[in-house]
Formats: C-alpha cells, sequence, structure tokens
C-alpha cells in the first residue's frame, strides 16, 4: 500500500486479530484486519453487521474488555504501537488523539450529568484548564458543532435534548482535543432521516477545518459515495476489498461488494419491484467454515474457494480484493449475487 | 415542592390512621385479651375488675375507646401503661428513641461506607479470587443471625477474651447518653454497630457489585472511557454515580424500619433501652397503649423515610425531577 516515497501512515494497523473469550469457548471476531489511515482523509468502512467494523475500531481505541479479549498484529498510531501502551499512556491517546463517537447518542452520554459537565470533563483531563476557561471552551465548542443557544444548552441534561442535538454534543465532545482522527461507529443510524445529512454534513465541515481524518463505519453506501476518499468492505472479520471511492464503485471486484451496490436503488435506471438483495445470511463470527468467508454465498463459488483468498493488487495501485477471481462489472452483471425475488435473501440497508 | 410536601404529608397522615386502626382491631379481635383481668392483680374479685374497666373506659363501646386513646397519646400526651402503672407512654418512648438512633446511626455510617467500598472492590475485579472471597463473606454475613453474632460478640468480648488489652476497655453492656459522656457512649456502642453492620454490609455490598456490574455495560461508561479520563474517575464518577439510586432508596427505607424499632433483636442482646426494646416488652405484656406508641412511631419512619427516597431518587437522576 505505502510505497518508500509516501509518508508514514498516521494509523497503521496490520494483520489485526481479535479474539473474544465467551462462556461457549473464544470466537475470533476480527481475523487478519489490515487498515490505514492518513491525514486529513476520509475513510468508509462498509459491511453488514457482524463483520467486525466496530470491533476493528473499538480496538484502535483499546475499548473492548481486556480481560476478555486478547489482540494480536499491531496497531500503530503515529508510529507508536498502540497494543502495547501501557494504560496511562493509552489514556492519553483516547480523546486527544483519536476520538470517537457511536452510534446511539440517547445512550451514550451520562443520563445524571449536564452535557457541558460532561465536554468539560474531557478538556480538563488533556488540558490543563481552569473550570471557568473549559467552560469558556465548551460553549464554544457548542457553537462550532452549530448548536442554536448554548448558554442554555451547555447546563442541559442529555435527556432534555433531541436526539439530532445529542449527536452533535457527542460530536463536540469527541472533537474538544482536538484529535488527529475521529472515528464515527454509524453516527447517523439511531437518527431521524432528516437529522442524518445535517450530522454528516457538520462532520465532513469539521474535518475540512481541524484537518482530522475521519474513520467513519456505516453500512449506507449513498454516504460513502457523497464523503468517502478511500473505502474498505469487510465480511465475516475480514477485509474483502479496499480502494478509492472511484474503484469500488465503478469497478467493483469482490461478488460481496457488487451485491452490497446492486442492493442500492439506482436514479438512473427503472426501478425494480423489489430491490435485489444478497442470499443468504450474514457470517457470524465463530461459525465461519475455513477458506474464503463469502463462499457460502457467492454465486461464482467453485473449488479454490475452499482456500482462504489472500488480499492482492488489482487495476490501480491501492485497489485491492481477497478473491481466486478476477471479477469485473460485467460478470457481476451477468451472475447477480443475490435474486430479486428470493425470500430467503437477506435485506442489506 | 409545596404541593408535593402537601400531598406527602396528607398520605403520611392517611396511613398511619389506618396503621392505628388495623393494630387497635387487632388487639382487641385477638381472644383472650381482658386488659383489665393484667391490671386488676391476681384474682379479682368481679367488682375490682369492673372498676378497673370503668377508670379505663374499657366498658365502652370500641370507636371511643380508640378515641380516647389516641386522645391521651396524640393530644393530651398523658397516655399511661397498661402494665407498668403510672408510666407515661410518650416520655418513655421519646427517651428510647435516642439510644435506637445512636445504635442504628453508627451501624449505617459502617454499613454505607462498608457496602460501598466492597462493592466496589468486588466490581472491578469481578470474578477474581478476591471477589469470589467477598461474595462468599457477604453471604455469611446475610445468613449469620443479628442475636447469635451478637451473643458470640459478647462471649468474646465481656466474658472469655475480656482480660485480654484487645477487648479490656469494652465497658459491661448497657447504655451511656453521648451527653453524658462521649467517651463510654462510643465505647458502648462499638461492638452492636459492627454486630448489627455486618448483616446490612453483606447484602448492601452484594447489591451495589451488580448494579455496578450492570452500570458498567453501559454505552456512556464506554464514551467515559473513549475520553481518556483514569480509571478511578470513570469508575467512580461514571458506574458509581449511576448505580446510587436503588442503593439510596433501599437504605433509606431500612434505615427507617431500624430507627422505628426494627433493631429490637441488636437492642435486646445488648441490652440497649431502645425502641425495639420498648415494643418488644409491650407486646410480651400485651401493653396496648405502649404498642400503639410504638407502632406509630415506627409507621411515621417509614413513611417519612420513603418520602426521603423520593427526594433522593430526583436529586440522583435528573430523569426524575420532569415528572
Amino acid at each position: 500500500m505505502n510505497t518508500s516515497t509516501t509518508p508514514p501512515s498516521l494509523l497503521d494497523v496490520q494483520d489485526l486479530r481479535v479474539h473474544i473469550r465467551t462462556e461457549r469457548g473464544t470466537v475470533t471476531v476480527v481475523q487478519g484486519v489490515a487498515l490505514t489511515v492518513q491525514a486529513n482523509e476520509v475513510l468508509c468502512i462498509v459491511g453488514e453487521s457482524g463483520s467486525g467494523k466496530s470491533v476493528t475500531m473499538l480496538s484502535v481505541m483499546r475499548l473492548l474488555d481486556e480481560k476478555a479479549v486478547t489482540y494480536e498484529g499491531s496497531i500503530k498510531f503515529q508510529g507508536r504501537e498502540l497494543l502495547d501502551l501501557p494504560a496511562r499512556q493509552m489514556r492519553a491517546v483516547r480523546g486527544a488523539g483519536i476520538a470517537m463517537i457511536f452510534q446511539d447518542p440517547m445512550t451514550a452520554l451520562n443520563p445524571v450529568y449536564r452535557v457541558g459537565w460532561q465536554i468539560a470533563e474531557q478538556l480538563r483531563a488533556h488540558r490543563n484548564l481552569s473550570r471557568r476557561q473549559a467552560r469558556t471552551e465548551t460553549l464554544r465548542l457548542l457553537t462550532a458543532v452549530g448548536i442554536g443557544d448554548p448558554g442554555r444548552r451547555i447546563d442541559n441534561y442529555p435527556h432534555e435534548l433531541s436526539g439530532g442535538l445529542r449527536q452533535r454534543v457527542m460530536i463536540a465532545l469527541a472533537l474538544s482535543c482536538r484529535p488527529k482522527i475521529l472515528i464515527a461507529d454509524e453516527p447517523t443510524t439511531a437518527l431521524d432521516v432528516t437529522v442524518q445529512s445535517q450530522i454528516l454534513q457538520l462532520i465532513f465541515d469539521l474535518r475540512a477545518d481541524t484537518g482530522m481524518a475521519v474513520v467513519l463505519v456505516t453500512h449506507d453506501m449513498g454516504v460513502v459515495a457523497e464523503i468517502a476518499d478511500r473505502v474498505q468492505v469487510m465480511y465475516g472479520g475480514n477485509v474483502v476489498e479496499h480502494g478509492t471511492t472511484t474503484d469500488i464503485f465503478n469497478d467493483p471486484h469482490h461478488p460481496y461488494t457488487a451485491g452490497l451496490l446492486a442492493s442500492i436503488p439506482r436514479l438512473d435506471q427503472p426501478r425494480p419491484a423489489r430491490l435485489p438483495s444478497i442470499a443468504g445470511t450474514p457470517a457470524s463470527a465463530g461459525n465461519i467454515a475455513p477458506g474464503c468467508v463469502f463462499a457460502a454465498r457467492c454465486p461464482h463459488r467453485f473449488d479454490a474457494c475452499s482456500t482462504q483468498p489472500e488480499l492482492r493488487t488489482v487495476g490501480d495501485a491501492g485497489h485491492q480484493v481477497a478473491c481466486h477471481l478476477d471479477l469485473t462489472v460485467a460478470d457481476h452483471r451477468a451472475v447477480p449475487v443475490g435474486d430479486a425475488t428470493g425470500t430467503e435473501g437477506t435485506d442489506l440497508l | 415542592m409545596i404541593r408535593f410536601l402537601l400531598s406527602r404529608v396528607a398520605s403520611t397522615v392517611g396511613v398511619l390512621f389506618a396503621l392505628s386502626v388495623l393494630v387497635f382491631l387487632i388487639f382487641f379481635a385477638i381472644p383472650g385479651i381482658d386488659p383489665a383481668r393484667q391490671m386488676a392483680g391476681r384474682n379479682p374479685t368481679p367488682e375490682t375488675l369492673a372498676a378497673v374497666r370503668a377508670t379505663f373506659g374499657l366498658d365502652k363501646p370500641l370507636p371511643v375507646q380508640y378515641w380516647r386513646l389516641m386522645d391521651h397519646l396524640l393530644i393530651k400526651r398523658d397516655l399511661v401503661s397498661y402494665t407498668n402503672r403510672g408510666v407515661k407512654v410518650v416520655p418513655e418512648l421519646f427517651a428510647a428513641a435516642p439510644v435506637t438512633l445512636s445504635l442504628v446511626l453508627g451501624a449505617a455510617v459502617l454499613w454505607v461506607g462498608g457496602s460501598v467500598l466492597l462493592g466496589v472492590i468486588a466490581a472491578v475485579w469481578r470474578n477474581s479470587i478476591v471477589d469470589r472471597l467477598l461474595m462468599i463473606g457477604s453471604l455469611i454475613a446475610i445468613s449469620i443471625p443479628v442475636f447469635w453474632l451478637g451473643q458470640v460478640a459478647n462471649l468474646i468480648t465481656q466474658d472469655r477474651f475480656h482480660s485480654w488489652p484487645v477487648f479490656s476497655w469494652i465497658p459491661p453492656l448497657g447504655y451511656t447518653p453521648i451527653t453524658q459522656d462521649p467517651v463510654l457512649w462510643f465505647k458502648h456502642m462499638i461492638i452492636p454497630w459492627i454486630v448489627l453492620a455486618a448483616l446490612y454490609i453483606g447484602l448492601y455490598a452484594r447489591i451495589f457489585r451488580s448494579s455496578l456490574i450492570e452500570a458498567g455495560h453501559q454505552d456512556y461508561v464506554r464514551t467515559a472511557r473513549s475520553k481518556g479520563i483514569s480509571e478511578v474517575r470513570v469508575v467512580f464518577r461514571h458506574t458509581v454515580r449511576t448505580s446510587l439510586g436503588p442503593f439510596a432508596s433501599l437504605f433509606a427505607l431500612d434505615f427507617g424500619v431500624l430507627v422505628g424499632g426494627g433493631a429490637l433483636l441488636a437492642e435486646v442482646v445488648f441490652g440497649l433501652p431502645g425502641v425495639g426494646q420498648l415494643t418488644f416488652q409491650s407486646l410480651a405484656g400485651l401493653d396496648l397503649p405502649v404498642i400503639m406508641a410504638a407502632v406509630l412511631y415506627g409507621g411515621a419512619l417509614v413513611v417519612i423515610m420513603n418520602a426521603v427516597v423520593d427526594v433522593l431518587y430526583a436529586r440522583l437522576d435528573p430523569r426524575v425531577r420532569m415528572a
């Protein structure tokens, strides 16, 4: 991915495996994921529920319960190995180096504290501010994320705010210590449709202002098309395809990527009676047969699929796919992954 | 706030009225109870019995008797005991109340402090050997009856090992008011405090542990960790703070019950002349005036503590304040 001329990545995850111990044995939910993030870019990670997107992101923050989790591989942030970092130094990275906003702002804020207090708590943890300075800074942040009447909102409790306002508060919180990377884990899933685009626009604008990188976890391909620089497609704890937004949308190689794209309604073609979906059910961690993770649902399945395909570069540099075949758009059209009338198909979006 | 207080006062009066009627009726519904026979001494003549009945108004209809009882108890405050002639009930109750309050307050300090500490330790290191030992210990503490533990404590500190320097400072069983000699008061109370608190520490540590673990899975605790604040702050500012609701409401109710006379076993074992002991004696002697006074006192405390719970809950959780 990185040739010798490009600067080292801000975030460089290599061969990350995450094993979680449960009562029914150890489950490997992330199986060798590689990921890089450059300054000021928007990387989108897409995939169905259970594909390991969120766990990968929580691993980067080391927010999983480490009594039950073992990591393998490497997560380097600004050249430092996060997986070896002692707790105290990891805390300095959280919030100040990498910040995260979560799916449901309803539950992500503590219900018993005023929102201003919750922002100021983070400010004072990383920056040497007095109470008064922290309050001034909090007001500035609330204004920056487009909250009207911040002087009143700062003293509201989370339950007194709407979902959209709460997510704005979460964004203000995440940005308060000027992180280099903002991880947004499905930040709009729990919001009203009308508010979703506002929140995404806000994240996009703030990225331009601050120069931070954004990693957006989503399963909304429409959002991806709009704001991503690069896209990483995950399935069953593996990266199955990776490339620029143009690569992924115009020249998808992996049948799963093609399936995801086929299930978006298109404005430039007649509307089908029912949107196509990918047949079968998503692979769940701990329930994955050896070989290619997508084999069970793949229409192009053949003998070689019993061995796991490595990510290999196709076409442009940086466009990688984990598939034994070299499929083109024409191949995907000829043999679609789903069937539009199928009853077994799992609706994706 | 005014409306809240008024409705609380009204419901308190209602509950206490119902309680007093119930106690009164149960007393007279129990077969074989004749207060006059008890008061009249051994082998009374029918004339003496009739005279006693007339003096105490026991020949009047029940509603009249109820009214006279309540009048003497609450308005004239000169109600006298059936069994100890001439002893006024209200002053007796108010003399016993500080003893119970001393016992329960001290024990409550130990049990809140102890159970929060042990609950946090067990939750933070959950499933570790420390957690297991604490939970087994707490189960033992819950299972041991307070009278047995009290007797064992007495056996050790008053008898077998009293000559040892660790226990020789402990005075004989009894009570000294704090106003009279604070040091002696403390020496009297320390063992009863520990014994009474043991059960509640066990119970509350378990409850607190499980609500801490539940709170630890909440999204906002993950958010707190993602902010890069210290783990101590995550636990105390976020997890503990939001787990206090059920703990505080349970505490207020238990506290009310104990102050209202529920610490009877501990009081009897340690020879403390408190409300529980008074209630116990009045029940044993079927002394209706004292029973009535003690029940109303205990009932009032429980109802008041219930109101305190509501206020506490609103203080602890801003979402409740709206309603």
